[in-house]
């Protein structure tokens, strides 16, 4: 890809995924925030797909798109009441500036730091890497392994959590 | 080369193993009473695994995963041991959610293999996912009573914690994306090579600094991260309360020690500007804790500021290690020391109040009115670990304090050392409020409090090792050097 195009595709996506993220907090209709996570979500995976991670950004389509927000659609559904999203009150202009105040002290961290580039070219095929690097050793084995565990525990949690009193 | 790994983290499999045992065999038994003691032996046998392993050299497994290293098994003993006397503590208090014995026990043991891992990961991701192991168990476990205090403390927790751990990745990401490296180790190689000599020439590094303090100052119920203790500790079935504010935030001073040492430990520069953030954390965090504890009715409550105090007080600890680096002074064990007489003390404590609420039914401090008529033995334990909170003689707390203030006024934070005695004198007042209504107080009923046989045993191995502590505690101080000697590789 030409480097304009990949820029104007990367703005083009970020601009989107600000704006979405925006309309998730400022909707009054939970609803449609859901629908504008959604399109958060999205564009998020287009981003990966721009970073050569192309694995990453179907799992993030399949996921996040596919069954969380679903999950929090139906949930939606069936809370009949909660269809309007609490209003914020005057709390909301405090929450304002300490967001504002943290977004100004990022960008600056950003722009002022001098980040570490990787020379390695981006992988051609990144699935089988990808396993390899996650289940073998040296790799993060261990921690999927832990993952699992987090898994377990959260099963497990739940059941505990719903169970008739 | 894995099989070979495989040994150093036999404590954390064969915990979870029982774990799972007793999630299976749950199903099948109806005498539940198997369950409590299938979970103490588990975690008898991990610590076995434990002090086999004690004394190998420091080896970092898993490509840099996880260290074995005397730091990460001390934490570790501290938490089994904690766990032990919380699952004791649950005896009777299990009763009240019949069928589900072994999820709890279950999620107990998951939690402390979370906790666990967290103290000897080296690497940000085996801590982020080490964190979330132990806190999803948590969440659960803290709305496990199913009531309306119980659920909502257990909401308030989920989001305050994911909120957390938002920001701690947040940090985690700017420090991965300056360093390229995810391996703690790795990541001190790069900042120590960085040509900067001042925190400012890096605003990454500062940032990611500041949000990573932030993210685990949510664990250790620092202030301003603290919002989420008082209902939650009130909320939660209180063996779970007790867990909470000795394990978790146990492991919370492992990893945070661990991480801002090795990462941020040199060049000199660097550690003294997160020494500072921590002690002016330290300074506010205690006075907050002591100024509204005093207020409190509901002993649940007032224990949740007290533990605010408590870490407040730790944390002049960690200031004074962070100032240490570099130097010939070693002040670490005076953290080692606090925590482990602080565990003792506050489980002792927790017990009691876990005993006395059983029978009463109420958490406020009036109804504690007369205790010493009614159950003179648990009342007299309640008192000697209110003592040791306190800090007075001839208890833990005292050393502890001593030991944690002398080693920061070594280190120059004389100024925070006066804060922490004007805050220690504010303390004894609402710990001698409760010890007062006990003994002077006249009782609403004459009816007998007791406690049940595996209470009992928790309460005495706490008081005992609290006394223990505190009149002999150069039997103890072998073991906190040697847990601080070596900070893994």
């Amino acid at each position: 890809m030409p480097e304009i195009t990949y820029s104007i595709t990367f703005y083009l996506m970020a601009a989107i995924a600000v704006a979405a993220a925006l309309g998730v907090i400022i909707l009054r209709d939970v609803f449609r925030a859901a629908l504008s996570l959604i399109l958060l979500f999205m564009t998020v995976a287009g981003i990966y797909l721009l970073l050569h991670a192309d694995f990453l950004a179907i799992v993030q389509i399949l996921i996040y798109v596919g069954a969380i927000s679903v999950l929090i659609i139906v949930a939606i559904m069936l809370t009949r009441d909660a269809r309007q999203g609490q209003p914020l009150g005057k709390i909301k202009w405090v929450a304002g500036i300490v967001a504002l105040a943290l977004i100004g002290v990022i960008a600056w961290g950003v722009i002022n730091t001098a980040f570490y580039l990787s020379s390695t070219p981006p992988l051609e095929e990144t699935v089988k890497p990808l396993g390899n690097l996650l289940f073998g050793n040296p790799g993060y084995m261990l921690t999927s392994e832990i993952a699992a565990v987090l898994l377990l525990s959260a099963i497990l949690g739940a059941i505990a959590v719903i169970r008739e009193k | 080369m894995i099989m070979e790994h495989i040994q150093f983290i036999a404590p954390e499999i064969s915990l979870l193993c029982f774990a799972l045992l007793i999630v299976l065999l749950d199903l099948f038994i109806t005498q539940k009473r198997v369950l409590p003691v299938l979970s103490v032996i588990g975690a008898i046998v991990a610590a076995t695994f434990i002090i086999v392993i004690w004394n190998t050299p420091p080896v970092g497994l898993f490509d840099k995963m996880i260290s074995i290293d005397p730091f990460g098994l001390f934490f570790k003993l501290l938490i089994l041991a904690a766990t032990v006397l919380v699952i004791l503590a649950s005896h009777n208090y299990v009763l009240k959610f019949n069928k589900f014995q072994g999820e709890y026990y279950a999620l107990l043991m998951l939690s402390a293999v979370g906790l666990m891992l967290l103290v000897s990961a080296i690497n940000l991701i085996t801590i982020y996912v080490a964190l979330e192991l132990s806190s999803i168990s948590l969440y659960a476990l803290v709305s496990f009573l199913k009531d309306k205090k119980s659920s909502e403390a257990g909401l308030k927790y989920l989001i305050l914690g994911g909120v957390a751990s938002a920001i701690l990745l947040y940090g985690m990401a700017f420090i991965f994306g300056l360093t390229g490296n995810t391996c703690l180790t790795c990541i001190a190689e790069y900042v120590r090579g960085m040509p900067f000599k001042d925190l400012q020439e890096v605003p990454a590094l500062m940032i990611g600094l500041v949000l990573i303090i932030a993210g685990f100052g949510f664990k250790i119920a620092s202030v301003p991260f603290q919002m989420w203790v008082p209902d939650v500790y009130e909320g939660a079935p209180t063996t779970i309360t007790a867990y909470l504010s000795v394990a978790s935030k146990a492991a919370g001073f492992g990893v945070i020690a661990r991480v801002l040492m090795t990462v941020f430990g040199l060049p000199v520069w660097l550690h003294n500007d997160w020494a500072m953030i921590i002690a002016v954390l330290a300074a506010i965090t205690m006075t907050v804790g002591n100024l509204v504890a005093i207020v409190q009715t509901n002993i649940k409550r007032l224990f949740g500021y007290s533990s605010i105090a408590q870490a407040g007080y730790m944390m002049v600890g960690l200031a004074a290690m962070g100032l240490t680096m570099g130097t010939k002074e070693n002040v670490t064990g005076g953290l080692i020391f606090f925590l482990l007489s602080y565990t003792l003390t506050n489980l002792g404590a927790f017990i009691a109040i876990i005993a006395i609420s059983n029978k009463i039914n109420s958490d406020e401090i009036e109804d504690y009115n007369g205790m010493i008529k009614r159950s003179p033995l648990l009342a007299l334990g309640l008192t000697i670990c209110l003592i040791s909170l306190a800090g007075l003689p001839p208890t833990a707390g005292l050393i502890a304090k001593i030991y944690i203030f002398s080693g920061a006024v070594n280190m120059g934070l004389a100024w925070l050392v006066v804060i922490a005695v004007i805050n220690s004198v504010i303390s004894a007042y609402y710990y001698f409020k409760i010890a007062k209504a006990m003994w002077l107080g006249t009782p609403v009923t004459e009816e007998k409090v007791d406690a049940s046989w595996p209470e009992w045993l928790a309460l005495a191995a706490c008081v005992v090792g609290v006394l223990a502590l505190g009149v002999v505690p150069g039997l103890f101080m072998n073991l906190t050097t040697a847990a601080v000697r070596i900070f893994g590789i």
